[in-house]
């Protein structure tokens, strides 16, 4: 049976064509300017995607053109060294990175978490001290990261907290300054998850406590691990604040959370080896950032993927 | 849960039940004050940022005369006698910024306009990554790009001669850091910029193109007009971006305070000044240690002022269109 909405009927099919044939007759009597200057502004706009694709392209190839001769094991089991470039590495870099980061994880998912379910579940928003915690933490993501540097040196490495040049020191600074993406994420994931899953809660009997740690919570797990990864990995590229905490370059050991003897970071090596205008250096400073991007990039597209993976349609 | 259940088993026919928890529930009580602590906590690293960075630069005012720092030209600490005017720096700062943005507005404003209008939505779940994975890239290696590729490999072929006094042979430029600087904050501006175009209500281009207006007009003359507010926000907060990065400036502005807007000089950023200044050995107390911090105040006042603003013109739009 044919219906009235069937493209297919011969009459519809008709009618179709004709509206087509007339829209396009019209479209054709465009003024000539219009439609050159159509065609220049879609190009233009193309342009400029292709011009930040080329930026991002040309800055992975240049990386990797220019690192290729220093890739090799050595990269990530030998210490820095400026009288053996040709043998220098990463390791203490490698290794106190993912001690900083271990650090940031501890401080920043408990404390991010909270921070978001007290706005999200508890804080009344007409009360002025709620307002001001909120815009205070929408400002926090904002500051640069330099200033965070300077936070961690007067408040953490020296001052009230008065830890001295550690790496807790370094990675509590990190754990700050990462923390208010933490929040802002956790809070939308938490008002993603329907009232009505609350309300069902709670007229079971459930407490308020009950029904965030067994309904909110685990419904809201994929988006605020979304939101931890990319903060952990804006966390491991940070450069500026650990240079102010005390990260230097030449620690040719396996640094510890609390040893004194000095921290190296990731970035840090990098950015030291990037200083240096020997063709050894460079290379050795463009494998670091090889390194590092592909650690980045897997722990961004594992984000992306669990946020489209997990994610609830209600 | 058990807690929750027990009233359930009461034999029927007792006496009315009270609507209230059964119990004063201090845990719940506790739960909420911990969480509170939480938040608070932001607040509290507000105060220490605030705090940390007031003591010294009082402490700095005390040694430098305010005026002195605050309208001077001349940024030379290790000089005899020092002169500190913050403004060769503001200058240095302000020089990298007016060529990132005068790079990176036209290109993030393209790919928005391109993405939210043009772009159908397998060319969108494909760009929008990309430009995320550009984000998430550390600006140590973005510095690094822009020394030793930007600068030799397209600066220096592409400067015409010896314009404001030539590109060729020089190890830092302002030009390099600020294209440098334009590339880390396309995806700012892009990004907040297609999301206030996507707010903007459908009716409004199908109203446009009923009046037979062309796909560039309704993306010119409607959805950018509409969607100003966002897009001003996002050119604002790539400012604040590009004036608080550090990595970028240091690694290819150089560190030679000048008070010049010229694109092929080599300057110094308030930021570089700050992180080649402040590093480990720096003696607490000197007047260096102390001007550390007077930087750091005029840069997080800078900051905080186009945040705030950033801040407010994102509101604007989501109350007009959500």
């Amino acid at each position: 049976m044919m219906g009235i909405g069937d493209a297919s009927a011969p009459r519809n099919r008709l009618a179709v064509a004709g509206a087509r044939a007339t829209t396009q007759a019209m479209l054709r009597n465009q003024p000539r300017g219009d439609v050159i200057r159509n065609t220049v502004f879609a190009g233009l706009l193309l342009l400029a995607v292709a011009i930040a694709l080329a930026g991002l392209l040309a800055l992975l190839i240049q990386a990797f053109v220019k690192g290729s001769s220093a890739l090799s094991l050595d990269l990530i089991t030998n210490p820095p060294s400026t009288a053996f470039p040709e043998k220098a590495g990463y390791r203490p870099a490698i290794v106190g990175s993912l001690e900083l980061i271990a650090g940031v994880i501890l401080f920043v998912v408990p404390v991010g978490i909270g921070a978001a379910l007290y706005l999200e579940e508890y804080a009344d928003g007409s009360r002025w001290w709620n307002r001001l915690i909120e815009v205070n933490i929408q400002n926090l993501a904002a500051v640069p990261s330099i200033i965070y540097g300077i936070l961690g040196l007067a408040f953490i490495v020296r001052g009230p907290m008065d830890l001295g040049f550690i790496l807790a020191a370094g990675s509590l600074t990190l754990a700050l300054l990462v923390l208010p993406m933490v929040i802002i994420a956790a809070r939308e994931a938490i008002r993603a998850v329907p009232d009505s899953i609350r309300q069902g809660s709670l007229a079971l009997g459930a407490t308020k406590w009950q029904t965030i740690r067994t309904q909110v919570l685990p419904a809201s797990v994929p988006g605020i691990a979304t939101g931890v990864i990319l903060a952990v990995s804006r966390a491991l590229g940070e450069t500026a604040p650990l240079l102010l905490v005390g990260a230097t370059v030449f620690v040719t050991f396996d640094p510890t959370p609390f040893g004194t003897d000095g921290y190296s970071a990731m970035p840090v090596q990098i950015f030291n080896y990037a200083l240096r205008p020997q063709e050894e250096f460079q290379a050795l400073a463009a494998a670091g950032i090889i390194v590092m991007l592909v650690v980045l990039l897997a722990m961004n597209s594992f984000a992306i993927w669990l946020r489209n993976r997990y994610e609830q349609r209600w | 849960m058990s807690t929750g259940t027990t009233i359930a088993q009461e034999p029927a026919g007792g006496p009315p039940r009270r609507l209230q928890a059964s119990s004063k529930r201090y845990g719940e009580k506790l739960i909420q004050w911990l969480l509170g602590f939480c938040a608070i906590l932001s607040v509290v690293t507000t105060t220490a940022i605030v705090i940390s960075l007031i003591g010294p630069t009082i402490g700095f005012f005390e040694i430098v005369p305010i005026d002195e720092f605050l309208f001077g030209t001349d940024w030379t600490p290790q000089f005899e006698p020092p002169s500190f005017g913050v403004l060769a720096i503001v200058a240095g700062t302000l020089n990298v910024t007016l060529w990132g943005m005068l790079f990176a507005i036209p290109i993030g404003l393209g790919a928005a306009i391109y993405l939210s209008e043009y772009a159908s939505p397998r060319v969108r779940k494909t760009l929008k990554p990309a430009l995320e994975v550009l984000a998430g890239i550390p600006t140590v290696a973005i510095g690094f790009f822009a020394v030793s590729f930007i600068l030799p490999e397209i600066i220096v072929p592409l400067w015409p001669g010896d314009f404001l006094g030539g590109a060729v042979g020089k190890p830092f430029l302002a030009l390099a850091a600020g294209l440098g600087i334009g590339l880390m904050v396309v995806p700012i501006i892009a990004s907040i910029s297609e999301d206030a175009m996507s707010a903007v209500p459908r009716g409004l281009h199908e109203g446009a193109y009923a009046l037979g207006a062309t796909k560039a007009k309704v993306a010119v003359r409607v959805i950018f007009p509409a969607a100003l507010s966002g897009i001003v926000a996002s050119v604002v907060l790539a400012i604040s971006r590009a004036v608080g990065e550090t990595m970028i400036v240091v690694l290819a502005a150089g560190s030679t305070p000048k008070f010049t807007f010229n694109p092929v000089e080599s300057i110094q950023a308030m930021t570089s000044y700050i992180a080649t200044t402040a590093t480990g050995d720096i003696a607490t107390g000197s007047v260096d240690y102390k001007s550390v911090f007077a930087v750091g105040t005029v840069l997080f006042v800078m900051t905080l002022i186009m945040n705030v603003i950033s801040i407010r013109l994102v509101r604007r739009y989501r109350e007009v269109y959500e």
